[in-house]
């Protein structure tokens, strides 16, 4: 790539601030650490129930059909999985704290800055069916962005933006905390409102599924729309003119 | 040098220097009120004291979840225990009436207590959930002696920190602070459901605390001491879960 020449300079459109990009990387490393030490901690007991107890002796809700990492859980799969679960449990809980504390810092900020207010809640105009079905189309139709999105979200990211930021990341984190025999005691109502400790895990289990498939949708429109562009907005902060966009 | 560079350079600087400052009040603090767990070193220690100290913070007097009678499991699982050798065998045929329970260590009084000493001690039931750290739970009703009773019996002294116990395997181990030692939940359990502790489940002495993670609560105890340095035990991390990877606190 040529050096910038100072006609592209100012072609260059502020897309990320700098707060939005630390955390959001920081998030990244934490969520991918959460995903695969979660995975380590299921395989242990790949079954799933409802309300406040389950264990082999009762009926499951549902049983993930593979191996068990455990050889107590008859999972009718004559292999025991390797066992990972002492340092995934480690990693989980300081990764949850990595995210925890990183978006603590991004929702004060966002409050603060009017990011949520000028980028996340969709636009007025946008609060109709309609400019959710036009935007589909378009992204069906494969067209290039407007120029408006070079700087900020369309009605469709920023409703998916708000429903991870909002909805499942406190979803979470709560049903992860209703797990905790300590921080029950602190606050059993984080239980007793989910059903039980364990409809909190199956909840926590399902809402990770739901966080994962954002990430899998994510990664594709990333990459649709020039994935190296867009990683370099997110590191950079800048995109430049629409010259590059595809 | 441009002003907003400039700028920036203060802010960062003051921002660096009020981070470093305040980590260093925050270590003072966290060690002063005991916020700091056994094994704090290490990658996860960070997570790891965040958590504790937390935890320490929001429970020191809220009391374990207890349940109605009516939640009781009908077929509480046992889980595997660590296969107890031929000493235990031995006592077990004998009706556990030669089971002795050692309190020692930072005590006035160091005392050897046989099931029926520790059931003429003030003796609670309480209903209450195993939850491991696999996944998995049940409620059982347990009957014993709490762990603060004997304690006081034997006279624990000030400086105690931790108290330290041991499974008649001499190889699991686990400690606690005294937040949790002193807990009305933590129990010298012999009783299970109306019945005696059955021998899956840890019999004759399981120690049980609610408010942690089910390997917090370790089966066949005979050995407690009270200790004002847990340094001193094992490999230094407060019991031996650290040496199989996991974490000392399981309160999460």
């Amino acid at each position: 790539m040529p050096a910038a020449s100072p006609v592209q300079e100012q072609t260059k459109t502020v897309r990320h601030r700098g707060v939005v990009r630390v955390t959001h990387w920081l998030t990244f490393v934490a969520f991918i650490a959460l995903i695969v030490t979660g995975f380590e901690i299921v395989i242990s007991h790949p079954r799933f129930y409802w309300g406040e107890v389950g264990n082999v002796n009762t009926k499951p809700l549902f049983v993930i059909p593979i191996p068990a990492s455990r050889d107590t859980v008859p999972t009718g799969y004559n292999y025991v999985m390797p066992d990972e679960n002492g340092w995934s449990r480690y990693l989980h809980f300081e990764a949850a704290w990595v995210a925890v504390l990183t978006g603590l810092v991004y929702v004060i900020y966002g409050l603060w800055s009017g990011h949520f207010r000028k980028d996340l809640i969709p636009e007025r105009r946008d609060w109709t069916w309609r400019a959710y079905w036009g935007r589909i189309t378009k992204y069906l139709r494969r067209a290039p962005p407007d120029r408006a999105e070079d700087s900020s979200y369309n009605v469709l990211q920023r409703t998916a933006y708000l429903g991870v930021i909002f909805v499942l990341f406190p979803l979470i984190i709560w049903t992860g905390l209703a797990m905790s025999p300590a921080f029950t005691a602190a606050f059993p109502w984080t239980a007793a409102l989910l059903g039980g400790r364990q409809s909190a895990r199956t909840i926590h289990f399902f809402v990770s599924w739901l966080l994962l498939f954002f990430l899998v949708v994510h990664l594709t429109m990333v990459a649709m729309s020039g994935f190296w562009r867009r990683v370099r907005g997110m590191i950079t902060g800048y995109v430049r003119g629409s010259e590059e966009a595809g | 040098m441009s002003l907003t560079t400039r700028r920036k350079l203060i802010y960062g600087s003051v921002a660096a220097v009020a981070g470093v400052g305040g980590l260093a009040a925050a270590d003072r603090l966290a060690r002063r009120y005991g916020l700091i767990p056994p094994d704090s070193g290490g990658i996860y220690g960070p997570g790891e004291t965040l958590t504790y100290a937390c935890q320490r913070v929001l429970n020191v007097r809220t009391p374990a979840r207890e349940f109605p009678h009516s939640m009781i499991s009908k077929k509480p699982f046992a889980n595997e225990a660590y296969p107890p050798g031929d000493e235990f065998k031995k006592l077990r045929a004998g009706g556990f009436k030669d089971w002795r329970l050692v309190v020692d260590g930072t005590v006035a009084h160091p005392l050897v207590l046989s099931l029926a000493d520790l059931k003429s001690l003030p003796v609670r039931s309480q209903i209450t959930e195993v939850a491991c750290e696999e996944g998995w739970s049940y409620i059982a009703e347990w009957i014993g002696t709490p762990l603060g009773a004997v304690l006081r019996e034997a006279g624990v002294l000030p400086q105690t920190r931790y108290v330290a116990y041991f499974s008649i395997d001499k190889v699991i181990w686990d400690s606690i602070d005294m937040a949790d030692a002193w807990d009305q939940h933590t129990l010298l359990t012999m009783g299970m459901n109306d019945g005696d502790l059955p021998v899956g489940h840890g019999a004759p002495l399981r120690l049980r605390l609610p408010r942690q993670l089910g390997y917090k609560s370790l089966k066949y105890v005979n050995h407690i001491t009270a200790t004002d340095d847990i340094r001193k035990f094992g490999k230094g991390k407060g019991s031996v879960s650290p040496d199989f990877g996991y974490a000392w606190y399981a309160g999460m």
